[in-house]
């Protein structure tokens, strides 16, 4: 059934200081609506429950790619499109180019923003894993203040995150350090194009003397958020890696990716292969570090 | 209701419509613009595909059932029936590969992949197939199976190259 649109509201202030005070005024009575990707399908569809939005869209403080000498700030309201077009995302952080490339067709990349497939906070988004991999922080605005934190600690738990009613995510940024590791990326979909991934996993590690000296693992669709995969990547940490140990530290990393994922049956797929495929992600990454 | 103005294949015009309407609506239902087409509403099949400019900006490709027409507000949009020139005269090259290369059978898809296409050769005049396979990978076509469709796509990529 198509939704009424006579019964929603949509407001469309011109500036960032305009949105904040309109959502400090009355904190929850607006629903931010970026690119429109994600909340006009559930209009469409009929099962859009919030009826006063609030369009980011024109919010040009958000949009912007700051590149420093020691970190990118990406802001929410970056398309798609504008990461993929950027040389320094693609020379970086690939595993993020990746992402954005396989995030929607051209014209949902045209449309959807960086923010946005972070704030709806879906297990399956394609951005957060690589995210999750760099280590990003993420800083969320109010009329109170801003304050920066760990994207680890954004995602509560299943579509629950830790923006206050009066917040807006306002930027990403990723360390650039990146250089000398090694990284992987892969998204398990029913298609190439367009599909929404079953599992996908994202990695970074560094190699000195033999051993794994740093990872960080990002994974979708393994628990109820975007998951850093910290268990597995204690079971990696001052491993020494050469084909004799391998095949060790295949079986303990996927034994331990197993004990921290949650994996469920959904209409796209089952906790059963999600699991399984999540372990030979993995074991695709360790054989490729060697 | 919220008082919309929208530039529409370069002539000014003015809406009074709800402004979580999606543009799609507003096009085929406000300002009587048929071409684009309602597949799926939910961004996956193109066939809503027009081109909308803010402010100078290039023009993008976007799928017309995820823009609230609010979101448009001052826009300059393409539709289909913006592409060519004069309607009666002459088809744009385009729209001419596509009918000469069987690019369009039933033709529900037909307005979004030719937006679309127009928009991959405005980044890429020479694109390869692998572009153009992802240029088009968000507009859906169950007839054609797709190559007439890519060689048309190259017929109108070497027809502009040739101007």
């Amino acid at each position: 059934m198509r939704s009424n649109v006579t019964e929603y509201d949509l407001v469309a202030p011109a500036n960032l200081p305009s949105a904040l005070s309109l959502i400090s005024e009355q904190p929850g009575h607006y629903t931010p609506i970026a690119g429109g990707t994600e909340l006009m399908v559930a209009l469409s569809a009929g099962r859009l429950t919030q009826k006063n939005l609030l369009s980011l869209h024109k919010l040009r403080e958000l949009r912007f790619i700051d590149v420093l000498p020691e970190t990118v700030s990406i802001g929410a309201g970056a398309t798609f499109t504008e990461l993929r077009k950027h040389p320094i995302i693609a020379s970086d952080f690939p595993l993020l180019e990746a992402a954005a490339s396989w995030t929607g067709s051209i014209a949902n990349q045209n449309r959807g923003t960086l923010g946005g497939n972070i704030v709806n906070a879906s297990p399956a988004a394609d951005s957060p894993p690589a995210l999750l991999a760099y280590d990003a922080t993420v800083t969320l605005v109010s009329n109170r203040g801003a304050r920066t934190i760990p994207y680890s600690e954004f995602h509560l738990s299943y579509k629950k995150t830790v923006l206050a009613p009066d917040e807006l995510l306002f930027s990403v940024t990723l360390p650039r350090r990146f250089s000398s590791h090694r990284s992987y990326i892969r998204k398990v979909g029913t298609r190439n194009a367009q599909a929404i991934s079953k599992i996908a996993l994202a990695g970074v590690a560094l190699i000195a003397d033999g051993k794994i000296a740093e990872i960080a693992l990002g994974a979708a669709s393994l628990r109820e958020v975007p998951t850093r995969c910290t268990a597995t990547e204690q079971s990696l940490l001052n491993q020494t890696l050469s084909s004799a140990t391998l095949p060790a530290l295949i079986t303990s990393a996927r034994a331990a990716l197993a004990s921290e994922a949650r994996s469920i049956d959904d209409i796209r797929s089952t906790a059963k292969y999600r699991a399984a495929v999540a372990g030979n992600l993995l074991e695709e990454f360790l054989r490729q570090l060697l | 209701m919220s008082e919309i103005h929208l530039t529409i294949n370069g002539e000014r015009r003015t809406v009074n419509v709800p402004p979580m309407k999606r543009l799609l609506d507003v096009l085929r239902e406000d300002l009587k613009l048929t071409g684009a087409k309602e597949g799926c509403g939910e961004g996956e099949c193109g066939s809503c595909s027009v081109l909308i400019a803010h402010g100078g900006e290039n023009a993008e490709l976007v799928n017309s059932c995820l823009v609230p027409v609010l979101q448009a507000e001052g826009a300059e949009i393409m539709t289909i029936e913006g592409l060519a020139p004069n309607e009666a005269a002459k088809l744009h090259p385009i729209q001419q590969c596509f009918l000469e290369d069987g690019g369009a059978q039933c033709g529900i898809c037909t307005p979004g992949m030719i937006l679309a296409t127009h928009h991959l050769l405005a980044k890429h005049p020479q694109p390869t197939l692998t572009q153009i396979q992802e240029g088009l990978a968000g507009n859906l076509c169950r007839c054609t199976g797709y190559m007439r469709i890519f060689e048309a796509v190259g017929h109108a990529a070497a027809a502009e190259a040739a101007k």
